[in-house]
């Protein structure tokens, strides 16, 4: 079964983009979560990662901070 | 043995590998990231042939005309150290050593740390070296910038409409910068300007909730919840002892990409060469990859 994958991040951050490019190249489907219009979903990211820097990516529980190319592949099988 | 290894794979490192394999020759490119600081850019509006790209699309252009020709690339690998025992240099990172008879450098820049108690323990816990990406997390917070040119004044004013109140503090007596943004920073009602000022630790518990600072030799804490570093770059070059290198530790290239150690080139931002733009290091790669060829075609090794 497909993991559940989500991506904290802000509309201007650089590796944001790269990290949702590479995960749409890899056609995995993710919810992409802005923390800049969302206060809410932003103290649930930092809640969950124990820091404020963006991207965070939520798969299945894991979490993980930064486009840490090595890590999302791990977690995802790919 | 490689003809060439080439550290780093921004701007300049990519162009280099795409003109030396052009040239068949047999490379190696090794490096921490791809993109460089052009993947952390924002908007680019004076790229030749893109009226516009943001800065991790560029990148990503970059690497895929890299990845066309099946260069050999290490990634997430560091250089230590650069060794030239008579026609063969040796490359030793922390996964391994490699050889090759020519050597480019496009190493680039990072950004410099402020070097107090506290910055290492709080980064992405209220410190950030990325306003572009962060700043939208410190809605409603009050928060300091550090530093008094272009990139100080552009965070300042990204957090202008987002905070509840701005410290920019600055070490020298002025803020520099352009003259149109260092207007609209200092004339916002959110902002307060300290100059003389000195950040001497990053204080908080969990996160960030204060900065200690110095001015007049009288020792203050501000409270904030947000501290963004903009102090400037410096360059990646510290792996390299032998080559020369100038006052702010750039290394030394003349117009053929040459430095003063035959077989070792350099490119980009890492270089001494004027002005640092995307354009200036993706052209330079290229020069230094020829002069590479040249170098080995001329020696016939």
């Amino acid at each position: 079964m497909d993991k559940q994958v989500k991506v904290y991040s802000t509309p201007t951050c650089p590796w944001c983009m790269r990290t949702k490019q590479f995960l749409r190249e890899n056609n995995i489907n993710f919810q992409d979560i802005d923390v800049s219009s969302n206060q809410a979903a932003a103290e649930e990211m930092v809640q969950k990662s124990g820091q404020m820097g963006v991207p965070v990516l939520d798969i299945d529980g894991q979490i993980i901070v930064g486009f840490d190319k090595e890590k999302i592949k791990q977690s995802l099988g790919i | 043995m490689h003809d060439l290894i080439i550290i780093g794979a921004g701007p300049a490192g990519i162009t280099a590998s795409v003109y030396a394999v052009r040239k068949g020759m047999n490379i190696l490119v090794i490096t921490k990231d791809i993109g460089g600081q052009a993947a952390w850019s924002g908007d680019i509006e004076n790229y030749t042939g893109y009226q516009f790209i943001t800065g991790p699309e560029l990148a990503g252009k970059f690497e895929e005309h890299m990845r066309k020709y099946n260069i050999a690339l290490n990634e997430n690998e560091a250089v230590k150290e650069i060794k030239k025992s008579d026609n063969t240099i040796s490359v030793t990172t922390d996964k391994g050593t490699y050889t090759a008879k020519t050597v480019i450098i496009a190493s680039g820049k990072r950004t410099k740390e402020l070097n107090v108690p506290g910055e290492k323990e709080f980064k992405n816990k209220g410190l950030t070296f990325c306003a572009t990406c962060d700043a939208p997390l410190f809605a409603g917070k009050t928060v300091a910038v550090i530093g008094g040119g272009n990139s100080a004044l552009d965070a300042a004013l990204q957090l202008i409409n987002i905070a509840k109140k701005v410290f920019v503090i600055n070490i020298t007596a002025g803020l520099g910068g352009d003259a149109v943004m260092r207007q609209k920073v200092e004339e916002s009602k959110i902002v307060a300007v300290l100059n003389n000022t000195q950040v001497t630790a990053i204080l908080g518990d969990k996160f960030v909730n204060g900065i200690k600072i110095k001015r007049e030799n009288k020792e203050e804490v501000l409270s904030v919840q947000g501290i963004f570093v903009e102090i400037g770059l410096i360059p990646n070059s510290e792996f390299v002892k032998e080559v020369e290198k100038n006052q702010y530790g750039e290394i030394k290239v003349n117009f053929r990409n040459e430095t003063n150690i035959p077989a070792i080139f350099a490119a980009g931002d890492v270089t001494d060469v004027p002005e640092k733009q995307i354009i200036i290091a993706a052209g330079e790669g290229s020069k230094a990859a020829l002069s590479a060829f040249r170098y080995l075609a001329q020696r016939r090794i």
